[in-house]
């Protein structure tokens, strides 16, 4: 299956998901019906193999920050067309599907918001738009939320959840990942703390950029990281085989480019703790000074 | 250029012709004969077809030309524009990438820091440089030649020419994804003058790891994206076949990234393209490397991070 027909297939079962009109849920890992009721109360996880069931970075949002902490920003920042680009349909088009589809207006989410008090900035990716990949205005939210964190001394938490880069914006969408790179170094630079969560799927110029720049790297059970992606690689490699557990995250840890493997309904926790850790005073300027 | 040198199928004529001319030049010597009218109309007839041929090449055209087998390679640009070159090897980490070189050298007698990818002119040596695509701990490798050279006060050039990172099981292991990114964290606060060539293929994330400057100059025939017109066209039109259709919508050509103001500067090749005369393509560059780096120079460090920070963040196309 190539990157498109993946795109589509993927937001076919996503929509059917993540809008449970259905009483019942079905667990793509292994085939378990559970009630969407249970569902919503387990944080989407499988309570029979603890699958993580994809959730919208709406949710991500609502499970992660204090209740009611969130502000939205940048919220209206929506890619152009530069290239006029067109495929099966016009990427113009394609934009369009994608906003009535996930109801934002890019492929990330971003805001302020509290956890357990601490003042945090946040992005979170969706794949429902366009597979969570890399464009301008994605980007451009990164970059406006990385300086929101470094003016009012945040940490920054991105939730990744890509395919990659977004073929529609070409080389635009390849300067995104410098982009995003220079200005987290600068966030380092400011002593600030940045953590990063990797969900399934995380991939290409997302993984290759932000997704790994992270103090400290988060991801969720079983979710699937890498740079290239497993098709493109059968086919350069001439094979049909790849490794067990190949860019799964368990994996991915074992070969040092993870430091945890956190379930869903532990993350809020976890990163709390972490931020309570290292930066409980919200970042201070100066490193404290030796005992 | 070699008699069984490789040519293009666009370029066929062009060469044909030029073959008869050398072929009645030679034998108007050997056969102490006066053809001179008859050279004389055919060279004005290459002129001609070399104009029509090279003056509007295609984005598919220009990418084929990227990939000419004799085009040069970065070691073949640096043996011409600098002098005591001195190859480093090895990540410190896990190995030595071969699909990687880099090293010090001299620009017009002035030390730099120089980085790129190198491919192979035969078999053996192609596969040894793994056709130019590094793993890991080629951009590793890289990365710590640039960081030596700014901690003595050097310039970064970094020649960029690849199809792609190496999309294989180890170099996944070992962190190819992580390589990448931390190339381009670092490279945007190096605190010295950073000049970026695009030599000829700008593949993707393989090559923007190499590729964040101060100034980004890009040959004429060069191509730079985030997908091959091949590989864009299995996707879009489920065939490779489609490739020319490709290579247009993705606006991947010099002029294009030109416009675009994701690049600085293209650098013009001899015509007909680089692999036409080595030499000269190489003088070409090196002239805009050498005032490029002229200016940087009058730059403090502060001024050259807070610049090039600011020239990333002001690429995209959004509305608000
Ligand atoms: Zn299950």
């Amino acid at each position: 299956m190539n990157w498109l027909e993946r795109m589509k297939s993927g937001l076919k079962t996503r929509i059917k998901r993540e809008i449970p009109q259905g009483i019942w849920q079905q667990c793509t890992h292994c085939g378990h019906s559970t009630y969407t009721m249970a569902l919503e109360r387990n944080y989407w996880i499988c309570p029979e193999c603890t699958g993580h069931y994809p959730i919208s970075s709406r949710q991500y949002a609502s499970l992660l920050l204090d209740e009611d902490s969130f502000a939205e920003m940048d919220a209206t920042v929506t890619s152009s067309d530069p290239l006029r680009f067109r495929d099966t349909k016009r990427y113009s088009e394609r934009l369009r599907a994608a906003r009535r589809l996930s109801g934002l207006n890019e492929a990330i989410l971003t805001g302020i918001g509290t956890m357990g008090g601490h003042p945090v900035a946040l992005g979170v990716m969706d794949t429902r738009f366009i597979m969570g990949s890399l464009g301008s205005a994605t980007g451009e939210k990164i970059v406006r939320l990385i300086d929101r964190a470094r003016v009012d001394r945040r940490c920054l938490l991105l939730v990744c959840q890509s395919g990659g880069a977004r073929m529609m914006e070409s080389a635009f969408s390849l300067m995104q990942m410098a982009k995003i790179s220079a200005k987290l170094r600068q966030l380092a630079e400011d002593r600030l703390l940045y953590i990063t969560v990797l969900t399934d799927p995380t991939y290409g110029g997302v993984t290759a950029s932000f997704g790994m720049l992270g103090d400290i790297i988060l991801a969720e059970p079983r979710a699937r990281v890498g740079f290239a992606g497993q098709n493109v690689i059968k086919q350069f490699l001439g094979t049909d085989e790849l490794p067990e557990d190949f860019q799964i995250a368990e994996s991915v840890l074992q070969h040092g480019f993870v430091d945890r493997i956190v379930s869903r309904d532990q993350l809020a926790v976890e990163i709390v703790r972490l931020i309570a850790l290292l930066a409980p005073d919200g970042n201070p300027q100066e490193p404290p000074a030796a005992p | 250029m070699a008699e069984n040198a490789f040519h293009l199928d666009f370029e066929q004529p062009v060469i044909a012709l030029e073959k008869r001319i050398a072929e009645l030049s030679q034998q108007a010597e050997s056969d102490g004969l006066d053809l001179s009218e008859e050279i004389g109309r055919l060279e004005e007839r290459a002129e001609d077809l070399r104009q029509r041929v090279y003056r509007d090449l295609t984005p598919w055209q220009r990418v084929q030309l990227s990939r000419h087998p004799q085009r040069p390679y970065t070691l073949d640009y640096l043996t011409r524009m600098t002098s005591d070159f001195v190859e480093l090897h090895g990540d410190r980490a896990y190995g030595d990438d071969a699909a990687v070189v880099g090293g010090a050298a001299r620009l017009d007698g002035e030390p730099i820091m120089v980085v790129g990818m190198q491919s192979g002119r035969n078999v053996a040596e192609r596969q040894r440089r793994n056709f130019g695509m590094p793993h890991p701990e080629g951009y590793r490798k890289a990365l710590r030649i640039m960081h030596l050279g700014a901690r003595f006060g050097l310039p970064v050039l970094s020649l960029v020419d690849t199809s792609a990172a190496y999309p294989g099981v180890e170099a996944e292991y070992r962190g190819q994804a992580e390589a990448i990114a931390r190339c381009m964290y670092e490279m945007s606060h190096l605190p010295v003058p950073v000049v970026v060539v695009i030599l000829s293929q700008g593949g993707s994330g393989g090559a923007i790891a190499l590729g964040v400057g101060d100034r980004i100059l890009m040959l004429e025939n060069a191509w730079y994206g985030v997908i091959a017109p091949e590989a864009c066209s299995t996707i879009l039109f489920k065939t490779r076949e489609r490739k020319e259709e490709a290579a247009d919508a993705l606006k991947l050509t010099a002029s294009d990234l030109h416009e675009q103001k994701i690049i600085d500067q293209i650098v013009p090749e001899p015509f007909g393209g680089a692999h036409r005369d080595w030499d000269e393509a190489a003088a070409l560059l090196k002239r805009r490397v050498t005032e490029a780096l002229a200016e940087l120079r009058l730059l403090s460090a502060e001024e050259l991070v807070r610049n090039r920070v600011e020239k990333y963040c002001a690429m995209g196309a959004y509305s608000d």
